[in-house]
């Protein structure tokens, strides 16, 4: 009798672990709480490093997503039990389903900038997230950014709600960095004219073809960054922003108005994970994100035996991490299901 | 009136959209590979001229950016151009010619600088 994984979330990380799985011939259910598959991929227009279409990455995940696969889509899980080493998860219709191996890849919310109340979001017209600009890049890929706004200068800011101890999180989110440098190459090809500056602590440019990006937003591009943190921003009566920060390399503070001030929201742990880990008692770091039970030799597999991680609830990843992570995944559950081992 | 002593302090706050932005767009024209400084300080931490006075020219750099020019041609007549800092760029900044842009630019501008 083949034997059956439960996939949770049906977001990068749990398309690809299902669609390994089921080709190693493990029957898999995946379940997803949202009408559609794709999770924060579906509001990404183009990618980093490369800028590839978003689109791409989908069409491949959704590849692996045949007939093999169960689905339940718009679906909550109202609890889970276990006995004699077999999983069924209850769902809040009350269909039952059950499993030998559970992978939970539930992802990561963003940050809810409004947290930071000293930077506007949600106050000012012209102070929007990262997130929010990527959306407009995917749905309005041929209009002008600022019809009608007149804008000549934008300021990107790094590390909101991120490296934040006020906001209860001390962590990088890591992706940021190279998102800002992103979207301010993307905001220059639209807006040849514009003045970008980038609002950063330190770069964390750390994957391959990162640096290369910075270098060439430099020379290329004529992006300008300032290092310092942004201590808060104050709209004008003509709805422009006034951004206040310290020029650290110079020791001076400095002040600036800006047309259009981008929030670059870094990840947050989203409260599904952290009520069904509550459900199956997994333990989460000081971070709040999931822990594996060896982050070096064991990072899919759990205290828990039958229970796996995959993706970003395990705290902030790239897209190509998060796929290679979710290979490692189905690797794990594989092991587990044919020789018992976690 | 009766002086008590008081004055104004002058506001030391980079204010970016008051500055004068006309001689970094000068020499960025002449010499764009001062675009490309990732502000790492070996140029400053080698020059000559820094050991002995307040001279950075990493500093200048920067301030040269944000539009800040004020004592900027005496600052510049304490580099005494012999292109060590050039020499330990990791991106391979022309910073010699950035001074000697400047003298130029100051000239050509008519910058009461």
């Amino acid at each position: 009798m083949s034997k059956t994984a439960i996939i949770i979330g049906g977001g990068v990380a749990g398309m690809e672990t299902a669609g390994q799985l089921n080709r190693l011939g493990i029957e898999v259910v995946l379940i997803e709480k949202q009408a559609s598959l794709g999770g924060h991929l579906k509001n990404w227009d183009r990618l980093f490093p490369d800028r590839r279409e978003s689109q791409e990455v989908f069409d491949y995940l959704e590849k692996g997503m045949n007939d093999g696969i169960s689905l339940y889509l718009n679906a909550t899980i109202s609890d889970i039990r276990e006995a004699g080493g077999k999983f069924t998860v209850i769902l809040e219709d009350g269909r039952e389903l059950s499993s030998d191996a559970l992978v939970l890849a539930t992802g990561y919310d963003l940050f809810d900038a409004r947290k930071k109340e000293e930077y506007g979001f949600g106050i000012y017209d012209n102070v929007i997230t990262s997130a929010e600009l990527e959306e407009f890049f995917r749905n309005n890929k041929q209009k002008n950014l600022f019809e009608g706004v007149q804008s000549k200068r934008v300021g990107i800011v790094h590390c909101v709600g991120s490296r934040d101890e006020k906001v209860g999180n001390l962590y990088c989110s890591k992706l940021c960095c190279v998102t800002g440098v992103k979207q301010a190459i993307e905001i220059r090809e639209l807006m040849p004219d514009a003045e970008i500056f980038c609002f950063y602590m330190d770069l964390r440019m750390f994957d391959r073809h990162f640096e290369e990006m910075y270098y060439e937003a430099q020379e290329k591009w004529g992006i300008r960054f300032i290092r310092g943190r942004l201590s808060e921003a104050a709209e004008n009566p003509d709805h422009t922003i006034l951004v206040k920060v310290e020029d650290t390399l110079t020791g001076l503070p400095l002040k600036m108005k800006v047309d259009l001030l981008i929030l670059l929201v870094g990840f947050v742990p989203s409260p599904e994970t952290k009520r069904l880990a509550g459900m199956l008692g997994l333990k989460e770091g000081d971070d709040r994100f999931l822990c594996p039970s060896d982050e070096h030799l064991l990072p899919n597999s759990t205290d828990h035996p039958g229970v796996f991680l995959a993706g970003t609830l395990k705290g902030p990843a790239s897209i190509a991490a998060t796929i290679v992570d979710a290979r490692a995944a189905a690797l794990q559950v594989a092991e587990y299901l044919v020789n018992g081992e976690r | 009136m009766k002086s008590f002593g008081y004055t104004i302090t002058k506001d030391r706050q980079i204010d970016y959209d008051a500055n004068d932005r006309r001689l970094i767009e000068y020499v960025e024209g002449i010499e764009p590979s001062i675009r490309i400084c990732m502000e790492c300080g070996s140029c400053s931490a080698t020059c000559t001229a820094g050991h002995f006075t307040d001279f950075s020219i990493r500093r200048l750099h920067t301030l040269l950016q944000r539009g800040e020019t004020l004592h900027l041609r005496k600052e510049i007549e304490k580099c005494m151009l012999c292109g060590k800092c050039q020499l330990v760029c990791p991106r391979g900044v022309n910073l010699r010619n950035l001074i000697l842009i400047i003298h130029q630019a100051l000239d050509k501008l008519h910058h009461d600088l």
